[in-house]
């Protein structure tokens, strides 16, 4: 996993580097035109960047982890699967930060069905769409993220079918 | 005190950036090395044509695989270009971000381990059908 702190990507780096270095060795003819796509793809995705960062700042400046945990609670009902689903949608980063505060919400009783159903709907990046239509469409995009909302409450709701279908009084797992 | 969270926004904005760069610089390098190193054949060897089994072979790729989705989306968009189907490709792009084999330990931990093994199941089912519905959604327009 990559923290902030990490420096997994970077050696993550180092290693392709070294693999480019070795093969360069071997086969220069096969790393130069390897390059040569790597810059067209480097080329081609700037501008998405630059309109990624703009989005998840803004993300940031206006979304409140804290505040949208105050609205998930037990017993939310219609309101709570509306919220989990859009709070995945807007929530950025990696998933495992979002592990200790869902932690924290299924520990003051919040549904295992909304939990399921917000990390599903995290698939669905709304910083990262320039992309996704750059290389998909637009009609691909807008089908394939509406279908993932409505797919979210469902799986949700089977993961807590599931839960219940396979309870084990006995065992300790939670 | 706005333009204090503004600037705390940004900073947080970049850092991310910054975070993924690498793994994103580093995962483009796989990419143009695989474009130029493995022919199209190979893919066709990895996907069978089948449909059911091409979504359910990607759909497995991309629960083993993490991390950031845009990394997802331009390897899905050179599968595409290689010839693997989009009903595939979308199941891949799908159970990246929804199944997770590496955070599980990580999932069951904090969430339970019956949580982490019935969400996984149901979001790797769900990858599939997900990507069914929009082909065929896609498709029929």
């Amino acid at each position: 996993m990559v923290s902030e702190k990490s420096y997994t990507g970077w050696y993550f780096l180092g290693v392709v580097a070294l693999i480019y270095l070795i093969l360069y060795l071997l086969a220069p003819e096969g790393i130069i035109a390897s390059l040569y796509f790597f810059s067209s793809l480097i080329v081609k995705l700037i501008p998405v960047f630059v309109l990624v960062f703009v989005l998840l700042a803004l993300a940031n400046y206006f979304i409140k982890p804290k505040l949208l945990a105050r609205h998930m609670g037990h017993g939310s009902g219609l309101k709570g699967w509306i919220i989990a689903v859009f709070s995945g949608i807007i929530s950025t980063g990696p998933i495992y930060m979002w592990y200790p505060l869902l932690n924290d919400m299924q520990n003051h009783g919040m549904r295992n069905g909304l939990l399921a159903a917000f990390l599903y709907a995290r698939a669905v990046k709304v910083p990262l769409f320039p992309i996704l239509i750059l290389y998909f469409g637009l009609t691909y995009t807008i089908v394939l993220s509406l279908i993932i909302i409505i797919a979210a409450p469902l799986q949700g709701l089977l993961t807590e079918e599931l839960m219940e279908l396979f309870k084990n009084e006995n065992s300790s797992i939670k | 005190m706005e333009t204090d969270l503004a600037r705390l926004s940004i900073t947080k904005a970049w850092r991310a950036i910054w975070t993924t760069l690498p793994v994103l610089l580093g995962a483009m390098l796989l990419i143009a090395l695989a474009s130029t190193f493995i022919s199209d054949s190979a893919y066709a060897s990895v996907f069978s044509g089948n449909s059911f089994l091409d979504a359910f072979i990607a759909a497995a790729l991309g629960s083993i695989l993490a991390g950031n989705p845009a990394t997802s989306y331009i390897l899905g968009g050179e599968l595409l270009e290689s010839g693997v189907s989009l009903f595939a490709v979308t199941a891949f792009l799908v159970s990246w971000v929804t199944v997770g084999i590496i955070q599980f330990p990580a999932e069951s931990i904090l969430l339970g381990k019956r949580f982490a093994l019935f969400r996984n199941l149901t979001a790797f089912i769900f990858s599939i059908l997900v990507a069914f519905i929009t082909v065929s959604l896609v498709g029929a327009w």
